[in-house]
């Protein structure tokens, strides 16, 4: 038995994720059946409260959109063979980028103007944040890992000061900026769609989603059609091979980090432009963070993480629901639930590849050539 | 030791009708293998021929599909590294299988440790590997840490582990791969005395010169059949090739340069290289290569051939020296590097296939435009212009007969003769003025060197300079016409090829600089 045949890209982009999901909703059943709750019902609200009304729907998409934008940024990052853990700091910087152009220019500059200077300003901070990470890894040996974790706590705690000594509305008890002119606010997606007549329950879902879709074919564009992108994934998978062709590692490194930090900063435009319209603590709320399996589950591919981040925007927007309406299924259990994902289809993802590719191996052989398949126990015969 | 010796004595191994299948690959079909007990047998064939299979087989990594083994006569069931150990059968990997941070003899104990008590054991041990080293020959010094010894020594500390556990029978993956002649010639002194006191040796490789000095017998694979079995007597190196191969082969040296030498194309001076503990490994080397010959760079390796490819290529800057190539000037400080190498008609194929040559995790038609990928044909206004890419490498594939012809197939599919194939394809392919070749046949099978050989003659007969580093000497001989011996980072002699032997060209590649200045 050849325990390593490698597994065909269909099954590894598609029946592997499904099994490892599949897994994990089954060991989150069985801790909901261990607390005494029915999984069955807990499901079927899980599933109802993220798709089952258009306002459940809305919110689902987004928390989606989050999600694409900080999967994108790790998987960039590592498709030049770099570990990007800082998309949460990213994403704050990419909000205070932002948010500084609103708070400069919302009531000079008209919106459609306006709002692409958000967009660069919140996607040149995340960028300068996380190029100094690759800085760093380029040039002085430190492990971008380490550095973009610290970096996490730097953004976080500069928002702080920002905010509560430089920011802060005079006179506000609240931690958080004036808001900003109408100008600098992107329009939700029930406004959109009521341009065309269609009526859409009002959500914090806004045209970032479409910003992120955009983002994902871009980076598909970036990756496999331009030769920028061709010399990044030739660092990342072979660093030896890329100098030989004259393509210098430390500049690429530089690069990737940089767009990995950019696509993060858009975070901003969903988050501040899109719902809140005045900067404020904690807006990235951990999908930097969630980007990370997203990437994973994703596979590092952006349709992947488009489809795993609306998993992920799923079970944030359905466990929210299922919270609030089960009794004694308190929030706690929703990021277990989460985490038991996260466990087995992103860092387990290949844990039971093997098993799958022999599965896959074995039904091939059966269909294409029974004359060979024999019992195992036969062999010195 | 001796095992008692019989009228008639069973074979130490007899494998008989083995079949074993990998999906569609029948890697082995109806194989069968006798080994006679106290002989060395060699076992030949290409990559892929089912060699390493057929030893998988009989050391318990797979079980066969279908057949039988017997060991000293007696049926054996070996389903695990364990039975094969308990048999008496001892393997020594290609790579090693060495713990580097730990001392010699831990490593021989580890896992067979004789005592609870380490004190105990190391003595047990000590003393029975210091009677080993003595009755073989095999010295390594027992407390020196792994990591610290020459690659001599640590095959020689994985025969002593494989002896001290009880082998009898030794199986030795393509040892001397790894070795310098002198370590190779010291390793068959050993593995003859070995032979001597009875132990049976199955000896896997391809340089058949080897099998023809230490072998008694010999079975040739191909394509997972045995296709040929006879006594060393009766072999001849032409005929074991023509029967790996499976047609007639020509791999010794086809003419020499049909004009003499052109103009020079790239000239080298002084060129001095240190590594980052300031230890040099390169000195003091110039060089000049003409239009229109083969140099050849010949040398035990280690002995800064790589560096001398590197600084030419661009991929490092040295200390000291100077360059000219296509009329430009470089030193260090503005030296070139492995782009303008290129717009200058400087190509180089490296010696390292994986780690260099190609992207592994890259499709074919992506590792066939590496570093070329910024050429017009190749790419507009940033962009990739995947037909023209992949129109491109099935063209280079057509050319230079690489196969499978898929340039969708990803590039560690390809065995290592298609590789070298491909990414020879891809440096010719751009005409260039000047070639670079790191080991143009390392890991490559009898029928690629063959084509690859005769393609670097096209090159230089075309009026391009080749250099050519191998260390394979028998390489060198048979395509230079010009050889450089290159030992401890200088070069020790220049030979046009029709002053080259053997002999001359191995006294250059060994001999120390305190022997040079006594002689």
């Amino acid at each position: 038995m050849s325990a390593n045949a490698p597994l065909p890209r269909w099954a590894d982009v598609v029946v592997l994720p499904l099994v490892n999901l599949a897994i994990a909703l089954l060991v989150a059943a069985l801790v909901v059946a261990a607390i005494g709750q029915s999984p069955a019902q807990v499901m079927t609200m899980l599933v109802r409260g993220a798709f089952g009304s258009e306002r459940g729907l809305s919110y689902t998409l987004y928390y989606t959109t989050s999600f694409i934008f900080t999967g994108l940024a790790v998987a960039l990052a590592s498709h030049g063979g770099l570990f990007n853990i800082g998309a949460e700091g990213q994403a704050t910087l990419g909000g205070l980028g932002t948010g500084l152009v609103a708070l400069w220019l919302s009531n000079t500059l008209p919106a459609a103007v306006l709002l692409p200077l958000m967009l660069v300003g919140g996607a040149l901070f995340g960028m300068a944040w996380a190029a100094v990470p690759g800085y760093l890894q380029a040039y002085r040996g430190s492990h971008v890992v380490i550095t973009t974790i610290m970096f996490n706590f730097l953004a976080s705690t500069l928002l702080v000061y920002l905010l509560v000594n430089r920011l802060k509305a005079p006179g506000s008890m609240s931690v958080e900026s004036v808001p900003f002119g109408p100008a600098a606010h992107l329009p939700g997606m029930h406004e959109a769609l009521a341009w065309f007549g269609v009526a859409w329950p009002s959500s914090p879902l806004n045209l970032s989603l479409l910003l992120a879709l955009v983002a994902a074919l871009g980076v598909y564009a970036f990756l496999w059609h331009s030769r920028a992108g061709y010399r990044l994934r030739a660092v990342g998978s072979s660093e030896g091979a890329a100098a030989y062709a004259g393509i210098r590692p430390k500049r690429q490194i530089i690069v990737a980090m940089g767009l990995s930090g950019a696509l993060a900063g858009m975070v901003g435009m969903n988050e501040i432009a899109g719902v809140n319209g005045k900067l404020l603590l904690d807006f990235v709320g951990g999908a930097g963070f969630t980007g990370i399996a997203v990437a994973v589950m994703g596979r590092n591919h952006p349709l992947g993480i488009v489809l795993a981040s609306l998993l992920f925007g799923a079970l944030f927007q359905g466990g929210a629901e299922v919270s609030f309406e089960v009794p004694g299924f308190s929030r706690d259990m929703v990021v277990t639930l989460q985490g038991f994902i996260v466990l087995f289809s992103g860092a387990m993802a290949y844990v039971i590849a093997p098993a799958v590719a022999a599965l896959i191996q074995r039904a091939g052989r059966g269909r294409n050539a029974p004359a060979v398949a024999q019992a195992p126990g036969a062999s010195h015969g | 030791m001796t095992p008692p010796a019989p009228a008639s004595p069973a074979p130490a191994v007899r494998m008989s009708a083995i079949n074993k299948r990998f999906g569609s690959v029948q890697a082995n079909a109806d194989v069968d293998l006798s080994v006679i007990r106290g002989t060395v047998h060699g076992l030949v064939g290409e990559n892929g021929a089912g060699k390493s299979t057929l030893m998988s087989v009989l050391y318990g990594f797979y079980a066969a599909d279908s057949g039988s083994i017997e060991v000293f006569g007696a049926p054996a069931r070996i389903r695990t590294a364990f039975d094969a150990i308990a048999l008496g059968l001892g393997m020594v990997h290609q790579h090693f299988m060495l713990v580097e941070t730990l001392s010699a003899i831990d490593n021989v104990m580890l896992g067979a440790e004789p005592h609870a008590l380490l004190k105990r054991a190391d003595a047990i041990v000590r003393a029975r590997l210091t009677e080993l080293m003595g009755s073989t020959g095999l010295k390594v010094e027992l407390d020196a840490i792994v990591g610290e010894l020459s690659v001599g020594d640590r095959q020689r500390l994985e025969i002593l582990k494989t002896l001290y556990r009880g082998a009898k029978i030794l199986i030795l993956d393509e040892p001397t791969a790894v070795l310098t002649p002198q370590e190779t010639e010291a390793l068959f002194k050993v593995l003859a005395r070995l032979r001597a006191q009875g132990t049976t040796i199955i000896l896997i490789t391809h340089k058949l010169k080897e099998v023809m000095r230490l072998c008694d017998h010999v079975t040739v694979m191909r394509a997972g059949r045995v296709v040929h079995e006879c006594a060393i007597a009766d072999a001849s190196v032409q005929g074991l090739a023509e029967a790996m191969v499976g047609r007639q082969v020509n791999i010794g040296r086809q003419g020499d340069a049909a004009d003499a030498p052109g103009a020079v194309a790239l000239q080298a001076e002084g060129l001095t290289v240190r590594d980052a503990m300031q230890v040099v490994r390169l000195q003091g080397v110039s060089l000049s290569l003409r239009a229109g010959e083969i140099v050849g760079v010949a040398g035990v390796a280690g002995n800064g051939q790589s560096e001398l490819l590197e600084v030419l290529s661009g991929l490092r800057e040295p200390a000291q020296g100077a360059l000219r190539v296509a009329g430009q000037a470089f030193e260090p400080g503005r030296w070139l590097d492995p782009r303008r190498a290129r717009e200058l008609g400087l190509a180089h194929v490296p010696e390292d296939r994986h780690a260099r040559a190609m992207v592994m995790s890259f499709a074919a038609w992506e590792s066939a435009v590496l570093g070329y990928e910024g050429l017009p044909a190749y790419s507009r206004r940033g962009w990739m212009r995947h037909r023209h890419m992949v129109e491109a490498t099935a063209a280079l594939m057509q050319r230079f007969d690489v196969r499978p012809r898929d340039p969708q197939l990803g590039s560690a599919k390809f065995s290592g003769g298609n590789q070298q194939k491909l990414v020879l394809a891809r440096e010719i392919g751009q005409a260039p003025r000047v070639l670079l070749v790191g080991q143009p046949t390392r890991g490559v099978d009898i029928g690629a060197i063959e084509f690859i050989h005769a393609q670097l003659r096209a090159l230089r007969d075309a009026g391009c300079a080749l250099l050519v580093v191998s260390s394979e000497l028998d390489e060198i001989l048979a395509l230079a016409d010009r050889v450089l011996v290159m030992n401890e980072g200088r070069i020790t002699g220049e030979l046009p090829i029709n002053e080259c032997t053997e002999a001359r060209i191995g006294l250059l590649m060994v001999e120390t600089a305190h022997e040079r200045q006594a002689a």
